[in-house]
C-alpha cells in the first residue's frame, strides 16, 4: 500500500542543544485518519515542522507519497497541506486574499485559485467574511481560515497541529465532521492532539510520542483495549510448577512464586482469588505492573482535568 | 515548478507587496511626498536663491536629482525591510516556506515590491519637482537605468537587513546610522568639487555618490564622476547583494530553526 508519509530515524537537535526528536519512525497509509498523540513538549510540532520544511532536521529521512524531502522536495511540498498550531497569517490581509495568494505560491493560476478559495471558504463557513481583514475573525474562524488555506491547492495529505485547541465544543464537532468528510473523499489526514478523546472519535490509527520518541504505534481500537486493561503481579505462598488455569483470566507464571494477570478495568478479582484458593494457591501480596503507556495517559488525563476544572489541585 | 508556475508565484508576491504599500499609503507614499516638497520649497525656492549656481545650474535644478534619488533609496529599502521583517515576525513567511516557490522567486518578488514603491515615490516626487525646476533631461536612458538599478540595490540591502533582524529596532538601525549619513554625504546637496581634496577622496568611497551623480548626469548632463564607473560599480554591488541574499535564504538563516 502507498505510504502517505514515512519517517525513519528522524532526529532533531535545536540550536540550543536540546534534543527534541530522538529517532522517530512513523508511517501512515494513504487514506488513513491518523493521530499523533502526546503531552505538551513531546515533539509533535517539531515533527510537523520537519515534514513541512519549517524546521531543518538533524538526521533521518522523510518522504511524502514516496517523494523524499531530500531529493524531491518541490514535488513533495505539492502533496502536503499544513495547518500549524499558531496563527501564521498576516492579520491585516483579507481572508480571501490569504487563501488565493497561498494557491499562487503553489503556481496555481489566479482564476482557478479564486474558484478553489471560494469552494473551501464556503465549506468552512467563511465566505461571508471573505472581505474582512483576518484580525477581525474569532479564534475558531481563524483556525478554519488556516484549514481553507491548507486545502486550496488540493493536497493529498493534510496535517493539522492541535486543530481544536481553544475551539469551543460546538465548533469542534463541526470541524470534526468536515475533516471526516474530506477524509472520506480521499484526503489522508494526520492530526496532533493531546486529547485522547479527539483521537478516539476521529482517527483509525495512532502513534504516541513522548520525550521525542514514539512509545506506541497501533490502531485506536487496540490502544483503547490496552488502556482498558491492567496488569497485576501476584506473589504466592506455594510454589507453582505450571501456569494455573482459571477460566476467564489469563495467567502466566513469572517464576515459581509469582504470576502475572491481565484484568479488564471493572472486572472483579474475588472470583480469581476463590478459584486459586480452591487450587491450594494462596496470594500473599499483589502489585500493579508499571506500564509506561498507562502512566502517560494518567498524566494526560490528569492534565486535562485540571484544565477543565480550573484551579483545583 | 515549471517556469509558468514560478511566474505565477512571482506575480502573486509582487501583487501582495503592491497591495500592502498602497493599502497603507498614508504611511508609505504620503510622507516622502510631503518631505520632498518641503525640501523643494526650502532649498530650492527659499535658500537656493542665495546659494546661486552650482556646476552651471541654479541650485534648485542641481538639488532635484539628488532629492529624487534620496527618496527612491529610502523607499526601496524601507519597503522590503519592513514588509519582509513583519512577515518573519508574524510568521506569515511560512506561507512561502511551505510552498514549492523557489527562493530566488521569493527574493525577486520582495525586491520587485520594493522597486515598485521606490519608483512610484520617485515618479510622484519628480512630477512635483517639475513644478519648481526646469529639468532638461539630458539622457532619459541613463536616468531610468540608474534609478532602476539603484532601487534594486537598496531593495536587496533591505532584504538582507530584514533577514538578520530579530527586533523592530534592528530594522531602523541601518537606515538611521548607515543609509541617512551615506545619502546626505553622497553629493545630494553639493558638488564634491566644493570639498577639500582629502574629503573628495573620502566621498569617492561612498556608493551613493555614484548613483546620485549618474542620475544627475541623466537629468542635467553634469557629473562629478565617470558614468561608466558608476554603472559598473552599482551593477557589481547589485549582483553581489543578490548572491548574498539568495545564499542566506537557501541556508534558511534566521528563518528555519
Ligand atoms: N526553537 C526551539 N529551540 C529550542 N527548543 C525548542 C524549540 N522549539 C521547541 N523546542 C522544545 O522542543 C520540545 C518539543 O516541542 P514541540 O515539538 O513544540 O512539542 P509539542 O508540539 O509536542 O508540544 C519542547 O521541549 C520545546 O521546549
Ligand atoms: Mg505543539
Amino acid at each position: 500500500m502507498t505510504k502517505a508519509l514515512s519517517i525513519s530515524q528522524l532526529h532533531k537537535t535545536y540550536g540550543n542543544g536540546f534534543k527534541a526528536l530522538k529517532g522517530i519512525d512513523l508511517s501512515v497509509n494513504e487514506g488513513d485518519f491518523f493521530a499523533l498523540l502526546g503531552p505538551n513538549g513531546a515533539g509533535k510540532s517539531t515533527t510537523i515542522g520537519v515534514i513541512s520544511s519549517l524546521v531543518s532536521k538533524t538526521e533521518g529521512e522523510v518522504s511524502i507519497f514516496g517523494l523524499s524531502l531530500d531529493t524531491d522536495r518541490v514535488a513533495a511540498k505539492k502533496q502536503l497541506g499544513v495547518v500549524p498550531q499558531e496563527f501564521n497569517f498576516n492579520q491585516f490581509e483579507k481572508v480571501f486574499d490569504i487563501v488565493v495568494n497561498q494557491a499562487g505560491y503553489f503556481g496555481i493560476e489566479r482564476s482557478v485559485a479564486m474558484k478553489s478559495a471560494e469552494k473551501y471558504l464556503r465549506q468552512l463557513g467563511l465566505w461571508e467574511k471573505r472581505d474582512n481583514p483576518a484580525r477581525m475573525l474569532s479564534g475558531g474562524m481563524k483556525r478554519r481560515l488556516m484549514i481553507a488555506r491548507a486545502l486550496v491547492h488540493e493536497p493529498k495529505l493534510l496535517i493539522l497541529d492541535e486543530p481544536t485547541a481553544g475551539v469551543d465544543i460546538e465548533l469542534r464537532r463541526s470541524m470534526w465532521q468536515f475533516l471526516q468528510e474530506i477524509n472520506a473523499e480521499g484526503t489522508t489526514i494526520i492530526l496532533t492532539t493531546h486529547y485522547l478523546e479527539e483521537a478516539e472519535s476521529l482517527c483509525r490509527n495512532v502513534a504516541i510520542i513522548d520525550h521525542g520518541t514514539i512509545v506506541e504505534n497501533t490502531s485506536i481500537k487496540a490502544l483503547l483495549k490496552t488502556l482498558n486493561r491492567e496488569t497485576f503481579i501476584l506473589d504466592t505462598r506455594e510454589a507453582m510448577t505450571n501456569d494455573p488455569i482459571v477460566e476467564g483470566y489469563e495467567l502466566a507464571c513469572i517464576d515459581s512464586h509469582s504470576m502475572e494477570v491481565d484484568i479488564e478495568k471493572g472486572q472483579s478479582l474475588n472470583e480469581l482469588f476463590a478459584v486459586l484458593s480452591d487450587k491450594g494457591i494462596h496470594v500473599v501480596s499483589m502489585r500493579n505492573k508499571a506500564n509506561r503507556l498507562e502512566e502517560l495517559f494518567v498524566n494526560l488525563v490528569a492534565g486535562r482535568k485540571s484544565v477543565k476544572e480550573g484551579n483545583e489541585q | 515548478m515549471t517556469i509558468q508556475e514560478q511566474w505565477i508565484a512571482l506575480l502573486t508576491i509582487l501583487r501582495k507587496e503592491i497591495r500592502r504599500f498602497t493599502r497603507i499609503w498614508v504611511q508609505t507614499l504620503l510622507p516622502p511626498v510631503i518631505t520632498m516638497s518641503l525640501y523643494f520649497v526650502i532649498f530650492g525656492a527659499l535658500i537656493g536663491q542665495r546659494i546661486g549656481q552650482m556646476d552651471g545650474f541654479d541650485y534648485m535644478s542641481f538639488v532635484v536629482p539628488g532629492l529624487i534619488m534620496m527618496s527612491v533609496i529610502t523607499n526601496s529599502y524601507s519597503n522590503v525591510v519592513s514588509s519582509f521583517f513583519s512577515a518573519k515576525f508574524h510568521h506569515s513567511i511560512e506561507e512561502l516556506l511551505v510552498s514549492p516557490t523557489p527562493n530566488y522567486i521569493i527574493l525577486s518578488g520582495y525586491v520587485l515590491g520594493g522597486v515598485a514603491r521606490g519608483l512610484t515615490v520617485g515618479f510622484v516626487v519628480s512630477m512635483i519637482a517639475m513644478l519648481f525646476a526646469d529639468i532638461p533631461f539630458h539622457s532619459v536612458g541613463v536616468t531610468v537605468a540608474i534609478v532602476a538599478l539603484t532601487s534594486v540595490l537598496f531593495a536587496l540591502a533591505g532584504f538582507i537587513n530584514a533577514l538578520f533582524a530579530s527586533t523592530f529596532d534592528d530594522i531602523s538601525i541601518v537606515p538611521t546610522f548607515v543609509l541617512t549619513p551615506l545619502t546626505y554625504l553622497g553629493g545630494v546637496f553639493y558638488s564634491i568639487s566644493l570639498l577639500p581634496e582629502f574629503w573628495q577622496g573620502v566621498s569617492q568611497l561612498n556608493p551613493v555618490l555614484y548613483m546620485v551623480n549618474a542620475f544627475r548626469y541623466g537629468m542635467l548632463g553634469i557629473s562629478d564622476i565617470h558614468i561608466g564607473v558608476a554603472f559598473t560599480g552599482v551593477g557589481l554591488v547589485t549582483v553581489a547583494l543578490f548572491i548574498t541574499a539568495l545564499t542566506l535564504l537557501n541556508r534558511g538563516t534566521r528563518l528555519r530553526s
